[in-house]
């Protein structure tokens, strides 16, 4: 106490056992331990296990045929072709219909999210009872919902809805011309890329533009007329032809065109229905957070109605949006695995399911499946956090 | 003077005169609220049409044209030509959907009455009993021995329920685990969850805050794997790997499988709300707990999480919600959870008809959404009372 | 206190893991009191709750004989409800002591799983049913259908099979739940649906206006439903064989549930060989003398299973066929008891 500027400096080095940094390594060293065993005698029980049950492990069954077949694939496949082959398959119909779901669900969780806001009571109240309803029931049930509810209303076969005489709906799907390009086609898809980089550039010097002269210009309806006038000329120049695979009705059902089965539109709708209600409430939160006084500020401004919501709100509100929106896209992905339930052969349904039951490889499937998903969800957060960086607020 | 007589010169107050028709009452209101410009007219009247188009259906369905239980009322009834939903059914095979396999009380089972009706499943009953006499005062918020009564539900109750379902103790009757089922499993497989997955949401959320790299590492692994991976393919791995991981001979009960799978994935997620509770405190919380000679464990214990708990209960009551309604995932494992007694009871053919399985399908989502529903509640009354708390 | 409740907590949890001696499963079955039936996880006819919240089914049956005539209790039975993926690896870790869950017999599931199959409780085989406005009345003129199955059976392997063997195009639409195929054909998304010609009749009583639909009377697969055990436990594999001889010697002698102690008392040296009055078959199965009696006492014979779960009175309304004994043109045999 006598000397209490030299205090500190005399403070007695703690004992070896009390030290911080020894006590840190320690207790590392133990839980390294600990993961460790647990992972050899995971390792050791799971070999054992195997050996007295004589099943056979590695991945060689990759490479030996399916002998399955699959209803809805994006590439070609039957029951010759190889469990890889049906694999891919099974990733691709998730990737589609989580690619779809999320472009849709967003779209309509929005929508909802703005109606919660509206001024007008019953729309109000209807995206409320609408957002309260799907969110508190289970998506499972809501799937086996909707696969009875489209397979109900749908038309029989030989009833089928008809538009054009080449788009047909009925209980086996929805059935569209498919599109058979020749080769000089590829130049008017390359035309169309082309266009769409154009109008990007366009609007990116619109945007120097108005920065600097104040003056606008029309750009969304000049980029479409751009992503629609210039792969036209390309065709009509390159004499490129495009005919279509029409669906005709042979024996019991509908042959050749794109199908789209009811499996996928249950799914889709379900996924979709669901995970709007979600981002709604994302969404109004989103726009609630921002203040009032944003909105007076702007209309001070004088900008005008839509101009406010785009330039003002909507970059504010994304910041509180993005980062559960991302969750979302991420659990809309990963319910798509519900799929197997009801009949869409998803990752889970073709690989985990019908490929387990055939070849009893339960560890490796398993760990290929998670390992996919891992993948998907990591992908998807890089891409919403370097979104996000974009958006985040800039503090001076 | 001459002023005061100007007859035009009124001396008081008129009364404020009414507010013209067309802007009070319900005119007035649905003029501001529905019709107050064109483009609002034309949704007013879109979602008019909406609604006239299901409702009346929906009602017709569920209400109208329903059979419902009741003296002499069978199959046949449901069987009949344009008939809405059997409720008939739901009310034959209510107990399965309830109880599921568990044995009815050998003596009670004989009696009647109504006692005799709740006594012969009372194992369960008071199962169910204790727990809503432990969580509502839980949950209301301003009673006190919040501790006690936390203890109470999370650490004696879940092994009350255990012994008081599973017996083999106390002279009650053995009842293993694959008898139990329907909503009595739901709730178990909701109850294992969040009384699991909260303590080791916590730690592990501690944990990927920890300085230590090996520890931090281990939890941001741990996290982000589970919650990388659908439920399903968690499900799937606990029922059909976990087996293989354990000693040759040895084998794990099913339900237990399934609870394992369950507690870790809500976990993830679990640690992601609690760290955003320990994101939220302000550094000064912690500096100054270490300042008043405080190590780690005691600040975290007395200092930290209390706070940062209380501000992320809506946050957990919301996962909880998760959790609940992923419980009916257990079902395609083969688990006889709520979801797989109505569908197993749709199979059972002394009630086929046509609407057997939407009626099914129909209860189970009323079921699942009154709990979700008075959980989601529950949370924005939460969120609202730490709201004034903090700003007034 | 706190560590009271800790310990309880952590017992409770170790009481759901159980270590089994796979050394003997008999001598297992009999120190834990109880058989360990794996069955279905619902399949009408053959394990499925009843009123009672119990199971009930042919299944069943077959698990509450094996337990009579070790037991002389039919209760003596704890089910485990299994899906297909997980039936052999629940059999395999020891968790079940017997699978009694419609399993189909095939050659690599005998030889290559580790398995034994008891002997055939019933005979079924893979139909079609379509609707009767199609038309249609034999399975060659599918060419083109959509056809609803469901997934990780045998059942799909057929169907690829024969269509592929007659050069007919199809469209497979796969479920993991019979009770989503059979909603999906009668919703109209697929023209037929296959499964085993049980699973047909129960589901048709299911629909609207049964008489809207056809079972096609080819039956394009071999489907021997039997009991499963593990392989290399021969005592084991000779009790639950020889309940299942039991059954059908049962019938086959007209020994019934209701007149089984009447029979105690006949004079056909086979009744009295079945029924333990004369001579002791039990005790070199490792079970009681009366063995037999317990399960006709508990259970009934082959034929009272049959009738009560699967014949022409249950809404499954299924014929004898091929399921009838040998002396009545079928093909259920067994071994004499001698």
């Amino acid at each position: 106490m006598a000397d209490q500027n030299g205090s500190h400096k005399n403070v007695p080095k703690p004992s070896f056992v009390n030290d911080p940094k020894v006590r840190g390594i320690f207790y590392q060293l133990v839980v390294m331990a600990i993961i460790v065993a647990f992972v050899v005698v995971v390792a050791q029980n799971t070999a054992a296990n195997l050996a007295a049950q004589n099943k056979s492990t590695g991945f060689d069954f990759f490479s030996q045929s399916s002998g399955f077949d699959i209803f809805f694939t994006l590439i070609p496949y039957d029951r010759a072709s190889s469990y890889w082959d049906a694999f891919v398959v099974g990733m691709l119909n998730t990737l589609l219909v989580s690619v779809i779901g999320v472009f849709l669900a967003t779209l309509l969780g929005f929508t909802l999210g703005i109606a919660r806001l509206s001024n007008n009571w019953i729309i109000a109240k209807m995206a409320m009872v609408y957002v309260e309803t799907l969110r508190n029931i289970p998506l499972l049930l809501q799937l086996f919902f909707w696969y009875t509810a489209i397979l109900k209303t749908m038309p029989n076969v030989k009833q089928s809805f008809e538009w054009f005489g080449s788009i047909f709906v009925n209980k086996r799907g929805i059935y569209f011309p498919k599109p058979v390009p020749d080769d000089i086609f590829n130049w008017v898809i390359l035309a169309f890329f082309i266009a769409i980089a154009g109008a990007f550039l366009l609007k990116h010097w619109a945007k120097k533009r108005l920065e600097n002269t104040g003056q606008r210009f029309p750009v969304f309806w000049a980029s479409i007329g751009i992503i629609i006038i210039f792969p036209a000329l390309v065709w009509l120049v390159s004499g490129a032809n495009l005919s279509f695979d029409v669906p005709i009705l042979k024996g019991f059902n509908y042959k050749g065109g794109l199908v789209l089965p009811p499996e996928f539109m249950a799914l889709l709708l379900g996924l979709v229905l669901y995970t709007a209600a979600f981002i709604a409430e994302i969404v109004r939160s989103g726009i609630v957070a921002v203040e009032k006084g944003q909105t007076e500020a702007a209309q001070s401004l004088g900008l005008k109605d839509g101009d406010r919501l785009r330039l003002v709100i909507i970059p504010q509100a994304m910041r509180v949006i993005v980062p559960p929106l991302t969750s979302q896209f991420l659990n809309l992905t990963k319910n798509s695995s519900l799929a197997a339930a009801i009949g869409y052969p998803d990752l889970v349904s073709v690989f985990m399911q019908t490929t387990l039951n055939q070849t009893g490889r339960a560890v490796e499937i398993v760990f290929v499946t998670m390992m996919v998903y891992l993948t998907l969800s990591l992908l998807t957060s890089a891409y919403m956090n370097w979104y996000n960086s974009r958006v985040a607020m800039v503090v001076r | 003077m001459a002023k005061n007589n100007l007859a035009f010169v009124r001396k008081d107050i008129i009364d404020e005169s009414p507010a013209p028709n067309l802007s009070k009452g319900i005119v007035g209101w649905s003029k501001e609220n529905l019709f107050s410009s064109p483009s609002n007219t034309i949704l007013t009247i879109i979602g008019m049409a909406l609604l006239l188009y299901i409702l009346p259906p929906l009602y017709n369905f569920v209400f109208g044209h329903a059979v419902w239980p009741g003296e002499g009322v069978t199959v046949e009834a449901c069987r009949a030509h344009g008939t809405g939903a059997c409720w008939a059914y739901i009310d034959d095979r209510m107990s399965f959907f309830v109880y599921g396999f568990f044995p009815k009380d050998a003596y009670w089972a004989t009696q009647e009455g109504f006692l005799a009706s709740i006594m012969q499943y009372w194992r369960v009953n008071s199962v169910f009993a204790v727990g809503v006499l432990l969580l509502v005062p839980l949950m209301w918020p301003d009673l006190k021995y919040k501790t006690v009564n936390a203890i109470l539900f999370f650490v004696v109750y879940p092994v009350f329920v255990f012994y008081m379902l599973k017996g083999g103790v106390f002279g009650l009757e053995e009842v293993q685990t694959e008898s139990w089922g329907g909503l009595t499993v739901t709730l178990i497989i909701g109850l294992v969850g969040i009384v699991v997955s909260l303590p080791m949401g916590i730690v592990l959320a501690l944990g990927r805050q920890s300085k230590m790299p090996i520890i931090k590492t281990a939890c941001i692994m741990f996290i982000e794997v589970w919650r990388a991976v659908p439920l399903i393919t968690v499900l799937f791995m606990a029922s059909v790997m976990l087996p293989l991981f354990m000693p040759v001979g040895m084998t794990v009960d099913k339900l237990l499988r399934a609870l394992v799978g369950v507690s870790f994935f809500s976990a993830a997620y679990m640690a992601e709300v609690v760290r955003g509770g320990l994101q939220a405190l302000p550094k000064g919380q912690s500096e100054a707990a270490a300042s008043l000679g405080m190590n780690y464990w005691k600040s975290m214990l007395f200092i930290i999480l209390p706070q940062a708990l209380k501000h992320v209960i809506p946050g957990i009551v919301n996962s909880f919600i998760a959790l609940f309604k992923d419980t009916s995932l257990v079902s395609i494992v083969g688990i006889f959870d709520l979801l797989k007694t109505v569908q197993i009871s749709n199979l059972n053919l002394d009630w086929a008809s046509e609407n057997q399985a939407i009626t099914g399908y129909l209860f189970a989502a009323a079921v699942f959404w009154v709990f979700c529903f008075g959980m989601s509640r529950y949370s924005l009354m939460m969120e609202d009372r730490l709201n004034t708390s903090h700003k007034n | 206190m706190k560590n009271k409740i800790v310990t309880l907590a952590l017992s409770a949890t170790m009481g759901l893991m159980a270590t089994t001696a796979m050394a003997g499963t008999l001598e297992d079955v009999v120190a834990k009191g109880y058989v360990q039936c794996g069955v279905t996880t619902g399949v009408a006819g053959f394990a499925l709750p009843d009123a009672d919240n119990k199971w009930a089914g042919l299944d069943v049956d077959y698990c509450k004989a094996l337990a009579s005539a070790i037991f002389n209790d039919a209760d003596a039975v704890r089910y485990t409800p299994l899906n297909s993926t997980e039936r052999f690896a629940a059999m395999s870790s020891g968790e079940v002591d017997l699978l009694s869950r419609v399993t189909t017999w095939t050659m690599s599931r005998d030889t290559q799983l580790g398995m034994n199959f008891v002997g055939t409780m019933f005979y079924d085989g893979q139909g079609f049913m379509v609707r009767k406005d199609s038309g249609i009345t034999s399975p060659s003129e599918l060419s083109g259908a959509a056809v609803c199955i469901q997934t990780g059976t045998t059942t799909e392997l057929n169907a690829a099979d024969y269509f592929a063997a007659n050069n007919l195009e199809f469209t497979p639409v796969v479920f993991v739940d019979r009770d989503e195929v059979v909603k999906a054909y009668e919703d109209g998304r697929c023209d037929v649906y296959t499964t085993d010609a049980s699973g047909l009749a129960a589901n048709r009583t299911k629909f609207a206006v049964p008489s809207d639909h056809v079972i096609l009377s080819e039956i394009i697969s071999k489907e021997p439903l039997a009991p499963v055990v593990r392989q290399g436990d021969d005592t084991w594999f000779n009790v639950a064989r020889w309940t299942y001889f039991a059954l059908l010697n049962a019938e086959e002698l007209g020994v019934t549930s209701a007149n089984v102690d009447e029979m105690l008392g006949s004079d056909n040296p086979s009744v009295k060989r079945l029924l333990g009055v004369e001579g002791d078959f039990g005790t070199p199965l490792g079970l009681n003398k009366d063995w037999a009696y317990q399960i006709i006492k508990n259970v009934g014979n082959y034929s009272e299973i049959y009738e009560r779960n699967v014949g022409v009175n249950t809404p499954l309304g299924l014929e004898r066929g091929v399921n009838a004994l040998w002396t009545q043109g079928g093909i259920q045999y067994a071994p004499p008891i001698r």
